[in-house]
């Protein structure tokens, strides 16, 4: 019998996807938390890149500040999700013989596997950018936190109260500079309208229901985002009367990363970030 | 009362440990020896956040993501609280920044060598954030107020930060034997720089004796890095890694460790803008600096404007 690299592939899918081990809710609700988590890693890891080379020193800070608690909220979530793996008998393929680990999650899969959202993995481009993507994600971030809060699970309800507090502020603090931007200056300006026009296409995609989503909402356990919409528009459009800013009228149609399907940046991001995991596996850091 | 007579005075205010406040008399050159100093050590902050900042990116796991993160941003804060006290003295902080892009100003020449592996953010925290400790304890005493309450803030932070950076390389050294020899490596190549960076032997080091006198400085640079080597040399061992020093011997009669001969060619190299990375480094805070022009401007004009709007409500 030949062993055909193809033959190996098949095998190994059928060995996930027949795993007795989970039930089908457990599986959707570790790809909902790996979703959550992954929205904020990558955001996160964008923002980081800032550090160094902000604008002016007291948003170097608050930017990174931003990046740290978004890593932060990440890393609670992977904790949660690596949980939910090991007590399902670990169907995690990268890993045999231990328990899963928050890194294993983070640095470990492909970007298939990744299910944020496109809007995160876009690139910072400059100042206007930057902003404008942390805003119409904390926006979205906000409503979603404060429904997730009422959460029948527990650990995604505690995780949603305590981020909700630094989340409040990102929306604050990004709204701010959409404001200060759209009605600064001519340039700050027609660099504002230039990120909407970057951006604007991927906030579709943050109130499309997944799966995942739906089944996490079947349970009690996840939040409507399709009805989010709404409250982030309100939100959106408030912000950019006060900016002297256009709301687009276009619709907003790339969507895919929730399920997998991504742009091509989220490639890179996780070449650079998984370096040295893939360079050294199975090490200790 | 003559500039004699002021003199005096303010002698005898420090050396009764009385502390130096902005509005006190001070004579010129110890104004300008303090924001030289103070701006120098803002800088090397604002400019050590690039070769660790290199890192974040790439940290191998979502803990040190997240403490090297928090590091550099600390870093900024730093150079906030020093940007802070040296405006102080009667220096805006857009001057001291003009003064750094445009060559005049100096930062620690440490910051100009690259980070080339993980291990190396271990390295900087072990040895470089060492070295800066010792230099920055006594300055949490120095005679200008301002100053020596910013250290006090900042020799907390930092004396976590060695600790981290110590047990990145404790990890390493523990790991397989690709990580020890990043780690080893590391410590090759950042040991001589740390050294190095408590600036010239004594008797080079024209600035020292007048800064004694006016306790900017408590201790001479010499007494300062046989501090550093003894404490190094003992705790490299918990490391079980060696210092590239073949000479590092315990020298029971002077009760501190020899040490090799400090390549002070490439010190004054470094100083003098031929280091490996100097040119980047400046190259990277320019175009931070310019980049971020617009977006200064952009907040100006908000501000101006949403005064206006304010004046006209009053009105």
């Amino acid at each position: 019998m030949s062993v055909s690299p193809n033959n190996q592939s098949t095998d190994q899918s059928i060995h996930f996807s027949t795993s007795q081990h989970i039930n089908f809710s457990t599986t959707q609700l570790i790809n909902y938390t790996l979703h959550l988590a992954d929205n904020a890693l990558i955001l996160g890891h964008g923002n980081s890149e800032w550090t160094g080379h902000g604008p002016v020193l007291e948003q170097d800070i608050a930017i990174s500040n931003i990046a740290l608690d978004l890593i932060g909220q990440s890393r609670y979530l992977y904790q949660y999700a690596a949980d939910l793996i090991n007590q399902s008998n670990n169907p995690f393929p990268p890993v045999s013989g231990r328990p899963v680990t928050e890194d294993d999650l983070a640095y470990l899969r492909d970007v298939l596997e990744f299910k944020n959202c496109i809007l995160v993995e876009q690139p910072n481009g400059d100042w206007a950018q930057t902003i404008l993507r942390q805003f119409f994600f904390s926006a979205y971030q906000y409503f979603f936190y404060e429904q997730l809060k009422q959460s029948s699970d527990e650990r995604l309800s505690a995780i949603a109260e305590k981020s909700l507090k630094e989340t409040t502020y990102h929306l604050r603090w990004s709204g701010d500079w959409v404001i200060r931007l759209g009605d600064g200056t001519e340039d700050s300006h027609s660099r504002m309208l230039k990120a909407i026009d970057e951006l604007w296409m991927f906030t579709g995609e943050l109130f499309e229901i997944a799966p995942y989503d739906e089944a996490a909402l079947q349970n009690g356990i996840g939040v409507n985002v399709k009805e989010l919409g709404v409250l982030w528009k309100q939100k959106v459009t408030a912000v950019f009367e006060e900016a002297t800013l256009p709301v687009p009228q276009t619709t907003t149609f790339q969507k895919g990363g929730k399920t997998g399907i991504h742009s091509e940046h989220l490639g890179f991001i996780l070449a650079e970030m998984q370096f040295l995991q893939r360079a050294y596996p199975n090490s200790q850091w | 009362m003559s500039v004699h007579e002021l003199e005096t005075l303010f002698q005898d205010k420090v050396d009764k440990e009385i502390k130096i406040e902005p509005k006190d008399w001070m004579p010129e050159k110890y104004r300008k020896t303090l924001i030289r100093q103070i701006s120098q050590h803002a800088h090397s902050e604002i400019v050590g956040m690039l070769p660790e900042g290199n890192w974040i990116t790439r940290a191998p796991s979502l803990k040190r993501k997240a403490a090297l993160l928090a590091k550099v941003q600390d870093e900024a804060g730093h150079g906030l609280y020093l940007y802070s006290a040296a405006e102080t003295l009667g220096i805006s902080r857009e001057e001291m920044l003009e003064q750094l892009h445009n060559g005049t100003a100096k930062y620690s020449s440490i910051f100009n060598y690259p980070t080339l592996a993980w291990a190396d953010i271990g390295a900087i925290g072990w040895l470089v954030d060492g070295a800066a400790i010792m230099n920055q304890v006594p300055l949490c005493r120095t005679s200008f107020g301002p100053y020596a309450r910013a250290m006090v803030r900042v020799c907390k932070e930092e004396s976590f930060h060695q600790r981290q950076g110590f047990e990145i390389l404790l990890t390493l050294s523990k790991g397989n034997e690709a990580q020890q020899r990043m780690a080893q490596d590391a410590i090759n190549r950042w040991w001589w720089p740390s050294v190095m960076m408590f600036g010239p032997k004594d008797d080079e080091s024209p600035n020292t004796l007048q800064s004694m006198k006016w306790k900017i400085k408590r201790f001479t640079n010499d007494e300062l890095r046989q501090k550093f080597i003894d404490v190094c040399a003992e705790q490299v061992k918990f490391l079980g890694l060696m210092l590239p020093d073949a000479d590092l011997k315990w020298n029971e009669e002077r009760g501190h460790y020899d040490f090799g001969k400090i390549n002070w060619d490439e010190f004054w190299q470094v100083v003098n803008g031929n280091g490996p990375c100097n040119k980047q480094r400046l190259d990277a805070r320019r175009k931070a600096h310019d980049e971020g022009e617009w977006v200064r401007q952009a907040a100006v004009a908000y501000a101006e404007k949403k005064k206006m709007k304010a004046t006209m409500v009053a009105a």
